[in-house]
């Protein structure tokens, strides 16, 4: 489960100022579930999604994810937590093999079940072919799935996806939907941001709509269709989050 | 801090090292290739300079002394000098390095020197010049050797024995062994080439690990796995220090291979220059093992030094604008050991790199100064373990790692 509580972040920039990347974020995502974050770029969504993950530390507010808190058990939240984002990449110098391995050593799992647990991604995941080979020899597929194997090396009960489908061609974008479809289906709780309406659409469960660092709205898709008397997605995103830009 | 997360991201961390081509260059190539096959190019080149000096006849120029004939055929009869047929612009065909040296005879000279009363004689040569400076040498050996002659037979004329002219000999012999001559020549070198090769070591896999990381994206890879930041940072630093120390490691063995050739090089050139040069100058070795002691928390010391900045960087080549006048910086201590007449002393002591280079000139030299190994060994130390520390806290800052 991810709970976030009045999650807010603020960046100090010299020639800016004060910039609120997260302002009083709280939603509550439950197991077997996807949220869909939904915002432009800049929105908030990277910064609300790297607190979760605990890349970044509130600077006040905090959120559970997996039943710890992230200010004060960060190990703990990352053991618990997949994080897949478009600016995650792989290691070209290790093979797939290695890149999995290293991060299921990092999560603490020993050489015998390490060797399982890549053995069963391999399977699930139709990697034979190219477990052996070096990252940077990758196709793009190829890599998606070798991200997707490390982030599930240590099976965590979070899943947390931070726009992973931005510049990939569309078999590869589906495939990765098809994957977290399937993360649902095996209980986990997900988070997914995006900007492409089609996906949300596609995939969530729940949708909560972030504009300038703050939750604007949160609810199902028809709930927010219906809250704004559109029935087009993108047209109930824009009078949501830009009331002004609405045609 | 838990271990096994730092064996493993260390063990990542050599893997990948290893498999990079850029970073095999500066720690393993460089070091054991580059330096020393310069060093070698430069000594064998500078002796065959010298020995073919050294064989050339130079030509020489008299100016005046056309009243004494004798000096100057007793100059052509050494078979050591050309005469030149003397010329109003000798200057200048000393400068165009057609006449090597020139000596002025006073008028009169045979004369006055048969009645014990010459006037000095005058050499001219181009100073820095190396032909120019051999010719002058060669021509001040026969005036002095004349000189001697002269002398003898005045006081024989007298009835009086030689020896009033020396009534005593002065001879010089050297009671340093081959090792402490080597430590005194190349005391200042070697601890100059180690320490920075120490640095230049660090440099690619830190640029590598961090800003190199952040470009290609792997870092937020790695800081979303259970590893704390402490983790990440010491898994990293290890093989940046690795890195140094490989570094390091390679350039002794190559510099030792290169020294004995070198040592052998200065040997041959020296031969028959007296008993000094009939020896081989070598290495001690007990100077090479504390070298290589005192040299390691400065190893520690760049590495977190270097890993810190290269933190700041967005990019590889972003931070090798910030290390490269790191470099510059640390070449002045660094060659503090090359300089002559600097002693160590406490308050040198405390100042990092040039105190390890001045008292690792000592050690090649045989001089154990243990206060003063303590308080550098201790002192590097702490300077060490601030860095280390300072890595760690900016590797926690998000405005750092997350710079963009």
């Amino acid at each position: 489960m991810i709970e976030a509580r009045l999650l807010t972040k603020v960046f100090r920039d010299k020639k800016r100022g004060e910039i609120r990347g997260a302002d009083g974020v709280s939603f509550k995502v439950e197991p077997g579930r996807i949220y869909g974050l939904l915002g432009a770029n800049g929105a908030g969504k990277t910064t609300t999604l790297r607190m979760l993950a605990t890349l970044l530390k509130p600077t006040s507010g905090t959120a559970v994810v997996a039943g710890y808190d992230v200010v004060r058990e960060p190990d703990k939240v990352r053991a618990n937590v997949g994080f897949l984002a478009a600016s995650t990449a792989l290691y070209d110098r290790l093979t797939a093999r290695e890149m999995i391995s290293y991060f299921g050593r990092l999560n603490g799992l020993d050489e015998a079940s390490l060797r399982a647990r890549v053995r069963l991604l391999a399977d699930e995941l139709e990697m034979h072919d190219f477990l052996d080979r070096r990252c940077e020899k990758l196709s793009t597929g190829m890599k998606q799935k070798t991200s997707i194997a490390r982030t599930l090396v240590h099976d965590p009960q979070v899943m947390i996806f931070d726009e992973p489908t931005v510049g990939l061609d569309v078999m590869t974008a589906r495939s990765i939907v098809r994957f977290v479809r399937e993360c649902r289906g095996r209980g986990k709780t997900v988070i997914y941001s995006t900007h492409v309406m089609s996906e949300a659409e596609k995939l969530c469960d729940v949708v909560g709509i972030i504009h300038e660092g703050a939750l604007r709205a949160e609810g199902t898709i028809e709930e927010l269709k219906a809250r704004t008397g559109e029935t087009d997605l993108e047209e109930c995103f824009v009078k949501i989050a830009c009331p002004g830009e609405a045609t | 801090m838990s271990w096994r997360a730092i064996r493993t991201i260390y063990a990542k961390e050599l893997r990948d090292s290893l498999r990079d081509r850029r970073t095999l260059v500066s720690t393993i190539v460089i070091p054991t290739f580059l330096m020393p096959v310069l060093m070698l190019v430069v000594v064998k080149a500078t002796s065959a300079i010298v020995s073919r000096a050294r064989e050339e006849i130079p030509r020489v120029m008299v100016i005046d002394g056309a009243d004494s004939p004798g000096i100057r055929a007793e100059l052509e009869k050494t078979g050591k000098f050309r005469l030149e047929r003397a010329s109003s612009d000798w200057k200048s065909l000393i400068s165009n390095k057609r006449v090597r040296a020139a000596v002025e005879i006073p008028a009169g000279f045979e004369k006055a020197l048969e009645a014990g009363s010459a006037p000095a004689i005058t050499l001219y040569d181009y100073q820095g010049e190396l032909k120019s400076g051999l010719a002058a040498e060669q021509l001040r050996n026969f005036f002095t050797g004349l000189r001697a002659r002269a002398t003898a037979r005045l006081l024989a004329d007298r009835g009086l024995p030689a020896s009033i002219a020396k009534p005593f000999e002065v001879t010089q012999t050297n009671v340093a062994p081959p090792e402490k001559v080597g430590g005194n020549l190349m005391g200042g070198f070697v601890p100059y080439f180690l320490i920075l090769l120490c640095f230049t070591g660090a440099m690619y896999p830190a640029m590598d690990l961090t800003a190199g990381e952040k470009e290609r994206g792997t870092m937020e890879t790695l800081l979303c796995s259970p590893a704390t930041r402490t983790d990440i940072v010491m898994g990293k630093f290890l093989m940046v220090l690795t890195g140094s120390l490989a570094a390091v490691a390679f350039s002794l063995i190559s510099l030792s291979f290169s020294l004995l050739v070198i040592g052998s090089t200065i040997g041959t050139a020296t031969a028959g220059m007296g008993p000094a040069g009939e020896m081989t100058p070598t290495i001690d070795l007990l100077g090479i093992l504390g070298v290589v002691a005192m040299v390691l928390p400065v190893a520690v010391l760049f590495s977190a030094v270097v890993f810190t900045v290269c933190l700041f960087a967005k990019s590889p080549k972003e931070a090798q604008s910030y290390v490269t006048p790191l470099v510059f910086i640390i070449i002045f201590p660094c060659g503090i050991g090359l300089l002559p007449g600097i002693e160590l002393n406490y308050h040198l002591a405390m100042v990092p790199v040039a105190n390890v280079s001045l008292v690792c000139k000592e050690m090649l030299s045989g001089v154990w100064h243990w206060g003063y190994i303590g308080v550098i060994f201790g002192s590097t130390a702490v300077y060490a373990a601030a860095a280390l520390a300072l890595a760690v806290a900016m590797f926690k800052r998000e405005g750092v790692i997350f710079r963009t």
